[in-house]
């Protein structure tokens, strides 16, 4: 026995807790995915995948995740840098905004774009004489999914950059560096890891997301389909195999997703212990 | 370089950091600016070197108008109070940005910052950490690359805010006595915030004293030390002891002991202060003046080269502290609780905060 207070059994007792909890909703119903999507043999999964229906879910999918994935990282370093190194009129509504979106149910952001720029809305009848079609068609769905992603790398910044002050910045003002200098040889490697996790988690969303998509979308198959909207189109058709096969895609995405961010916590957490531990160790050296 | 700060005012909402500070600082000097924390001198620094705009007020350098030049301009050579190293890059790199930022024609070639950046590695006695990176140095090797960085870009002088402050007590003396050197050796003018008086007396060719936004007292260490212009400068420069009294006929009363002063004033009877630091404070075991004190010794604080007392006036009941030689200490064979006279030298009077000549 280890010098813990609590018994054994109440260890193992937790443990088993958590483990069959995460079994129960993590694990079984990703084996169920793909023990579905492979149910009738790999040639039916491979026919289900080569579609063409989903073949252009995949794409828009991607798509999609290419615009605003960008869009969002520019947006969030402009918002955090804003909000980490100046102190201004208004900040903490900004901060409070850049939060809306997980604050609000992503099929009330859909229906606010719905409401501004649908055949009915307050710009419908201008966007209708000059031909641009938004909602239910791409643009409306790249717009839903940036509103919906738009906290994740501002998020994750904030509190980096807030951390890191401006001390670095500032030096290297005073060494001459321009302002575009500072920022691509200064602040930009400072908060690589972190910005790197923001557009994981960012693209993440950007791929899987439902809500908001499904109500700008309007469903148009090989037109206005993501893959997560495909899946439940599939699905209601009873074509098991095939939803579960392009829900085979999705799972992948997320195992992947997982894989880069214990990677990265791993990475700078071990950046943090190093600067943290080297001084100590030098200063004690060198007594 | 010299530096000129005409009529600085600065003030962050409700809080006025500067109050119309006017400020010379000549060519070559080692210049300290000492305050107690609060006391507008780093905010100072900062407004010199460009990092925050003045609300009013000129700075010039060399006599040329710098107040509406930013910081890229002003060529000046900063080090933060945490260093503000660049931690993802190593000692070399740290050292060569200010020259690798310039724009292509103005840059050296690699050799030449090759060369430039060892020289200054030399000279701040880092050789062989070139490839160290900023976490894997001590505080001290730290200090002394943000030196080097500075000086890597030739600036016109050098500000320094904090320069010692996060380092433990040895490293600062060798520090401290290392800059003195520097600063002989390339005979620029360097502006250093501190708020340790000791650090200011000992390194500083000219100290200058900042309280609550402004500039209380300018001179050599000895001049502020020994002739401080008014009863802030006098209480921060120094253990010192204060009695209260009044002034009357000339003369000021502190307790039974009175003093002749020039005062010349229709206000008589007025409250006056003596201030009086404690190494002029002269202890024996009987009166030896007509103004020695009665007074009885209540602690000893042993300090290794002096030995300060801790003491109570007979006639008000003042606590006050005296220092002496250990040798001193020794011909008197002194005890707590023993009666003693003592004698006030160079006391510093002062009414409404002026100092009044004796």
């Amino acid at each position: 026995m280890t010098d813990t207070s609590e018994p054994g059994y109440v260890r193992w007792l937790l443990i088993a807790v958590a483990l069959i909890f995460m079994g129960l909703f993590l694990v079984v119903p990703l084996i169920a995915v793909f023990s579905e999507a492979f149910s009738e043999g790999i040639g039916l999964f491979l026919q289900a995948v080569k579609e063409p229906d989903t073949l252009s879910a995949v794409k828009l999918t991607l798509l999609t995740a290419a615009i605003s994935v960008p869009a969002n990282v520019v947006f969030g370093v402009a918002a955090a840098w804003a909000i980490a190194k100046f102190s201004f009129r208004g900040k903490n509504l900004l901060l409070t905004l850049i939060d809306l979106p997980f604050a609000v149910s992503p099929v009330i952001s859909g229906l606010i774009f719905v409401l501004l720029f649908g055949t009915q809305g307050v710009l419908g009848p201008w966007l209708a004489a000059h031909d641009i079609k938004i909602i239910f068609a791409v643009p409306g769905i790249v717009l839903a999914t940036t509103f919906v992603t738009f906290p994740f790398v501002a998020r994750e910044l904030i509190p980096v950059m807030e951390a890191q002050g401006k001390d670095e910045e500032e030096a290297a003002i005073s060494l001459g560096a321009s302002g575009w200098q500072t920022f691509w040889r200064i602040t930009l490697p400072n908060i690589k890891w972190g910005l790197l996790y923001g557009v994981i988690l960012c693209n993440a969303r950007a791929m899987g997301e439902f809500g908001a998509v499904s109500v700008v979308s309007g469903h148009i198959r090989g037109m206005t389909n993501t893959l997560p909207l495909h899946v439940e189109i599939l699905y209601n058709e009873y074509q098991f195999v095939a939803a579960f096969a392009a829900a085979t895609l999705l799972a992948v995405l997320a195992l992947v997703t997982l894989v880069l961010k214990s990677l990265i916590e791993w990475k700078t957490e071990g950046q943090q212990r190093e600067n943290e531990a080297m001084p100590e160790i030098i200063r004690e050296a060198s007594a | 370089m010299s530096i000129e700060i005409c009529g600085i005012s600065k003030s962050y909402g409700s809080f006025t950091a500067l109050r119309d500070v006017q400020l010379e600082i000549p060519t070559g000097q080692l210049v300290a600016l000492l305050g107690p924390s609060g006391s507008g001198k780093t905010t100072l620094l900062r407004l010199i070197a460009g990092l925050e705009p003045a609300d009013s007020g000129q700075v010039f350098f060399n006599g040329e108008d710098h107040t509406h030049r930013d910081v890229r301009e002003r060529g000046v050579g900063f080090v933060f109070q945490h260093y503000a190293l660049f931690r993802h890059m190593d000692i070399f790199d740290n050292i060569a940005f200010g020259l690798t930022v310039r724009p292509r024609k103005q840059r050296p070639t690699k050799a030449e910052i090759k060369e430039r950046v060892h020289s200054l590695l030399r000279l701040v006695q880092l050789e062989g950490l070139a490839h160290r990176y900023p976490s894997q140095l001590s505080g001290g090797q730290r200090q002394r690359v943000a030196l080097a960085r500075a000086l890597a870009v030739e600036p016109k002088f050098l500000l320094l805010d904090e320069p010692f402050g996060a380092l433990d007590a040895k490293v600062r003396q060798e520090l401290r006595r290392w800059l003195r050197r520097l600063h002989e050796k390339l005979g620029l003018t360097i502006v250093f915030v501190t708020h340790d008086q000791e650090e200011a007396l000992e390194l500083a060719d000219r100290v200058v004293v900042m309280n609550e936004g402004r500039v209380e007292q300018t001179g050599s260490p000895q001049e502020v030390y020994n002739n401080p212009s008014n009863p802030f400068v006098y209480s921060f420069l120094g253990r010192v002891n204060f009695f209260r009294g009044r002034i009357a006929d000339g003369k000021v009363k502190l307790g039974e002991a009175e003093f002749a002063v020039d005062w010349a004033s229709e206000d008589d009877n007025v409250p006056a202060v003596g201030y009086v630091r404690p190494h002029d404070v002269d202890v024996s075991r009987s009166p030896q003046y007509p103004q020695s004190v009665a007074a009885e010794l209540i602690y000893v604080y042993n300090l290794g080269s002096v030995v300060r007392l801790e003491l109570r006036r007979m006639d008000t009941g003042e606590i006050f502290e005296a220092e002496m030689s250990r040798r001193r200490f020794a011909e008197l064979s002194l005890q707590s609780g023993d009666l003693l006279y003592v004698h006030l030298k160079h006391v510093a009077f002062y009414v409404g905060g002026h100092l009044i000549h004796a």
